[in-house]
């Protein structure tokens, strides 16, 4: 993505990154746990007419609702399935319980074994132990969460196998234009997801000076090592939120439930808030000052801390 | 706005009763939906020091505001710690942390099979529920787990659909393993526990229910304890905390 502009870096659009590395067929994980879900980079996903995609989360949420409305996926690899605090996701529902509009297949996990997968995938290993899924239906319902001895004789576990997404997009706070990705509040799989995939666009708050980053390296997430894009895209995660930046959007979780019971309501909102606009600039404007001054919290900064400095001689 | 205790619904009944079974409890897992409120409403309550573990990586949470969502930004300001969700489910939890989690059900049978996965088979369901999220490991291995769910004979059932959270059913799980399974069951009628053969027994009724009432919501024959008891109501403080302070929209409460 870095096309020779060695200034800007791996610096791009929304657009031209969700272009140029989200192919149809591809396993994708826009991560995040209720946290820095990455709204914009599944509505460029939607414009695009991307097919077929194996999409992954531990909790698809609305995102994964809307994507999978626009008929972007066929199958969906996850732990949660719902509408959090609100109830379901409806066209979700629709495609698993009456194949309405067409069938949805699915790999089901527990939070922990979906974690366990990113990190057995980050980590290149083949697969990762955990104590979970004892007498439950789980293992009888996906084939790949598997008993285990332990090699040194202390009974059993089970085992799940590595989670190597072709594409994971990632929204953190702050980043510089090489890919170094400062992340506070709720860390979700963020760092797992991108170490585990093939190729990781990361979106962000804000474009930073590589300084900055340096400033306070024991808050670098992911380094720019693993990342291929750098999307700057203020507010790309609404209705979730980015700590610090602007709250969960409460009020739009539970107005989505009604939307997403009526396939004509959700086909008209996807009309309105992605096919109809160009960017997720627009999106933003559409939404209105009083909306993100609803969503904009109160300051609440952290004590510094002293690194130090340690010069030669 | 000031409660009379003669005037509350179920459901203020079912979370004022789950709030006090954490009193003396140190550390607990949170579950979404009623869970949250119940141990919000503990930690304003019976148990100041009660320390909130929440599966999207926080321990010592110290909301500011009844997080709807178990991913709420008012979880990680003030926390005494946030965490990878990897560090939650194997430092904490795994390791045999956590004293208590608080989990919901949409089924459960006599020996505290939890299901949350789905109504009818799983490959041709009449009903699609959210899954397992962190249940099926929390109920493995924290040391009690505590259950909080409506009852009807379609929640209380005599085999669930799916056993997504394993209870004290055959298979018991290893000895090697920490948890100690399902520990009390409240709902909107009473309170429940478990005998030595870990069998549901009724502990508790809440004011003005028979048992007459519980059988006829409850799929299998519930047994009785000896020393059956009566709650208390829900007091006035625990009605205008959930009512003013932790779900004003009366969305779990009403």
């Amino acid at each position: 993505m870095s096309d020779g502009d060695s200034d800007g870096g791996k610096v791009t659009s929304m657009h031209d990154a969700v272009a140029a590395l989200v192919r149809d067929g591809d396993t994708v994980a826009i991560e995040g746990f209720t946290h820095l879900i990455c709204f914009a980079a599944g509505h460029e996903i939607i414009r695009q007419r991307k097919r077929d995609l194996t999409l992954c989360r531990l909790t698809p949420d609305v995102i994964y609702d809307q994507m999978i409305a626009a008929g972007v996926a066929s199958k969906l690899v996850f732990s949660w399935l719902g509408n959090p605090g609100v109830g379901s996701l409806h066209a979700i529902r629709r495609r698993v319980e009456r194949s309405d509009p067409a069938p949805l297949e699915l790999e089901e996990y527990s939070h922990f074994g979906m974690v366990s997968r990113y990190t057995a995938g980050a980590s290149g290993l083949p697969f990762m132990p955990l104590r979970s899924y004892h007498s439950s239906d789980l293992p009888k319902v996906n084939p790949r969460i598997v008993e285990l001895e332990s090699p040194y004789g202390d009974g059993v576990v089970y085992a799940v196998p590595p989670l190597n997404p072709d594409v994971s997009i990632v929204h953190v706070q702050r980043a510089d234009k090489d890919g170094n990705c400062h992340v506070w509040g709720f860390l979700g799989c963020q760092k797992e997801a991108a170490f585990a995939a093939r190729k990781v666009i990361v979106v962000c708050e804000e474009l930073v000076d590589g300084r900055v980053i340096r400033s306070d390296p024991n808050r670098t997430v992911i380094p720019g090592l693993v990342v291929d894009a750098v999307v700057p895209e203020p507010r790309a995660c609404h209705p979730s939120f980015a700590q610090g930046y602007y709250d969960r959007d409460n009020r739009f979780y539970v107005a989505w439930d009604p939307i997403s019971r009526d396939p004509a309501k959700l086909e008209a909102w996807l009309e309105d808030w992605v096919y109809a606009l160009g960017s997720h600039k627009d999106y933003v404007a559409k939404m209105g000052a009083e909306a993100w001054a609803r969503l904009t919290p109160d300051q609440c900064m952290s004590e510094p801390v002293d690194y130090g400095a340690y010069s030669p001689g | 706005m000031s409660a009379a205790p003669a005037d509350y619904s179920v459901n203020e009944m079912m979370i004022a009763a789950s709030a006090r079974q954490l009193e003396g409890e140190k550390v607990c897992f949170v579950g979404i939906g009623p869970p949250n409120i119940a141990c919000n409403l503990a930690r304003r309550t019976v148990t100041p020091g009660l320390e909130l573990v929440y599966e999207a990586g926080v321990y010592g949470a110290d909301p500011q505001r009844l997080p709807l969502s178990i991913g709420d930004p008012t979880l990680v300001t003030g926390a005494v710690s946030v965490t990878s969700m990897f560090e939650i489910f194997s430092f904490y939890l795994q390791r045999g942390l956590i004293d208590v989690a608080f989990l919901g059900a949409s089924q459960i049978d006599r020996f505290g099979n939890i299901n949350t996965t789905v109504i009818g088979g799983y490959n041709e369901p009449k009903v699609r529920l959210p899954g397992s999220g962190g249940a099926c490991e929390i109920s493995i291995n924290a040391n009690r787990v505590f259950v909080i769910m409506p009852q009807s004979r379609r929640s209380f059932v005599e085999k669930v659909d799916f056993v997504t959270s394993p209870g004290h059913l055959a298979g018991r799980r290893p000895a090697e393993w920490p948890g100690g399974g399902p520990y009390v069951v409240v709902t909107g009628l009473g309170i429940y526990r478990f005998g030595a053969d870990g069998i549901m027994y009724l502990s508790r009724l809440h004011p003005g229910v028979t048992v007459e009432q519980v059988q006829d919501n409850t799929s299998w024959d519930m047994r009785l304890s000896p020393n059956l008891a009566t709650t208390d109501p829900p007091s006035e403080l625990e009605l205008n905390l959930m009512r003013i302070e932790l779900d004003p929209e009366g969305i779990y409460t009403r």
